[in-house]
């Protein structure tokens, strides 16, 4: 009897025992689950490319165009104007590309050089883009062996 | 600075979002970049230059002279160009500043601090002639890529340092010793604390000659920052990416030093004549040394109305790299016919050398006045586009302005 009744307490204490443990364990699962979901969701660019994207829409100046001029670089505004902003003007700046008139062949070895010398990253599908925008908008000029003097400033010389 | 932060957060994530990726160093990127639109608009005044002056590129700052700008015997400051490679160093120390030889051709590796220098070694001052190897690039066809400079990437201002050769011979040079390649503290347009933005260098007979300094001058006040402020290497009439600013460090190696933008097709051009246009490989380019023959009109400004009988009094600089200006001409009939102008000796070796004329005009119309320097070698400029290379370097086709005698 005695030694019954001291089993059944065991065993009551010991469903109490795994119950709690059950509990507790449900509640550490659900927190980690909650945790590693909290955690997500802050890592994921998601909120702050909203938070940014509204503060880019409140900024009228940013990326204004203005009688087709891209303001910001003074690129021309045209088909891949925006992915030669992001991809081109970070590291340098766009009179780079401006002053240069290459071909696309010339500005597919530029970027293959600047990819192994200057840290530019894979531009997946926006190198054609890039690349259709620069010989579009800034094609070559022929220049023959020495051009005729341009763009003089006539004036009357005093002495 | 709360707008500086929302420009780095958008930048970077509309990177993320442009290629579904982080970006490897994206925030050393854009650590310290400012975009354009929020930049010191005013080069000028940030550098001190002329108001004249070209900007070719604002990252980096790239900005060159216009003919008429480099009118002063020595070139002023105000009219000097500006090239980098990478970022201009924020913080530059002369009262920590140290300068380290090092390298494998090295006696003793050894450091001195910047009163080290200046104290223990003689000083001297040179006027001394550096041009950018791409100098005249615009010209190029097919055009070759890079800065499209003008006619003003060009100055000889006076430098006071000590010599280079005094400096190496106090450390010891060993006798394997073929070059010397330098070292700054410039950043990499990436922000890659890895990567040099520039490091290049000369053999050792350039590196010995007197006219090679170490300077902590120029035009007799301390270097403005933006050139090499408080030490640069000055190697008068060879390309100037020979001349390295803010340098901290100098290795004497024992074979051609390949730091960045030794190799590849940088400050090279092929070896042998190629058509325009061709590819060339990289194992057939060859180190640019000292840079050719070539003058400059300085006065008058291009675009000069004359009243008809008057005479026209011209004046500018020529340079021959490491040799001297022997001879100067003008023309005013495209070269048919060419008149020698007054050429004065150089201060100094490796100094420009200034000429004069005076020109009559035979009838009213428009003219053009073309120069021609030949230098000691008999070697003159060529009036047109001398040999086409990949990256554009050594244009040293003959100066010319446009006038009307009215």
């Amino acid at each position: 009897m005695k030694g019954e009744s001291n089993t059944s307490i065991h065993v009551t204490k010991l469903i109490r025992l795994i119950r709690l443990s059950v509990v507790l364990l449900f509640a550490f699962i659900g927190s980690m689950i909650f945790f590693v979901f909290s955690l997500s969701i802050n890592s994921s660019p998601q909120p702050i490319e909203t938070a940014v994207s509204t503060e880019v829409l409140d900024d009228a100046d940013w990326d204004k165009i203005e009688n087709g001029i891209h303001v910001r670089t003074g690129l021309i505004d045209s088909e891949g104007l925006m992915a030669v902003v992001s991809n081109c003007t970070n590291c340098h700046s766009a009179k780079l590309l401006t002053q240069n008139r290459m071909s696309a062949d010339q500005w597919n070895e530029t970027i293959k050089w600047m990819q192994e010398t200057q840290n530019l990253w894979d531009l997946g599908g926006n190198q054609e883009i890039i690349v259709k925008y620069l010989t579009t908008n800034y094609p070559y000029k022929k220049k023959g062996r020495r051009a005729i003097l341009s763009n003089i400033e006539w004036y009357e010389l005093e002495d | 600075m709360e707008r500086r932060k929302f420009i780095k957060q958008a930048a970077l994530s509309s990177f993320a979002t442009l290629i579904g990726t982080d970006i490897v160093f994206g925030s050393k990127l854009l650590d310290g970049y400012v975009p354009l639109a929020m930049q010191d608009p005013d080069p000028f005044a940030l550098f001190s230059k002329d108001k004249g002056m070209v900007v070719l590129n604002d990252k980096p700052w790239n900005i060159e002279a216009t003919a008429d700008l480099l009118d002063d015997k020595v070139t002023p400051n105000s009219s000097m160009f500006i090239r980098n490679n990478g970022k201009v160093p924020e913080e530059l120390d002369a009262s920590t500043w140290t300068l380290t030889i090092d390298g494998e051709s090295v006696s003793t590796k050894k450091t001195y601090t910047l009163a080290d220098l200046k104290s223990k070694f003689q000083h001297h001052t040179y006027q001394l002639v550096i041009e950018c190897g791409g100098n005249g690039r615009k010209e190029f066809d097919p055009p070759a890529k890079g800065n499209q400079w003008g006619v003003g990437a060009i100055h000889c201002a006076s430098w006071t340092g000590v010599r280079l050769s005094d400096v190496l011979k106090d450390a010891g040079i060993k006798d394997d010793a073929v070059y010397i390649g330098f070292h700054a503290v410039d950043v990499h347009l990436s922000g890659d604390p890895e990567k040099e933005p520039i490091s290049r260098g000369c053999p050792m007979s350039k590196a010995l000659q007197d006219e090679t300094i170490l300077a902590f001058k120029m035009n007799g006040k301390n270097i403005p920052k933006i050139h090499g402020y408080p030490l640069r290497l000055v190697a008068g009439g060879w390309p100037a990416s020979v001349s390295g600013k803010w340098i901290n460090r100098i290795s004497i190696r024992n074979k051609v030093h390949d730091g960045t933008k030794m190799n590849g097709k940088a400050y090279r051009v092929p070896c042998k004549p190629v058509a325009p246009g061709d590819k060339v490989k990289d194992e057939d380019m060859c180190i640019i040394e000292s840079m050719p023959v070539k003058s400059l009109i300085t006065y008058p400004k291009s675009g000069a109305l004359l009243k008809k009988g008057k005479t026209l009094k011209i004046r500018g600089h020529a340079w021959a790299g490491e040799l001297e200006v022997a001879k100067m001409e003008y023309s005013i009939d495209f070269g048919s016919t060419w008149n020698a102008c007054t050429l004065e000796k150089p201060v100094n070796r490796l100094a420009w050398q200034h000429f004069t004329s005076e020109i009559e005009f035979p009838k009213t119309g428009y003219y053009e006045v073309w120069a021609r320097a030949t230098d000691t070698n008999g070697v003159a400029q060529p009036m047109i586009l001398p040999g086409w290379n990949p990256k554009g370097y050594l244009n040293n086709a003959c100066h010319r302005i446009a006038l009307k005698v009215t």
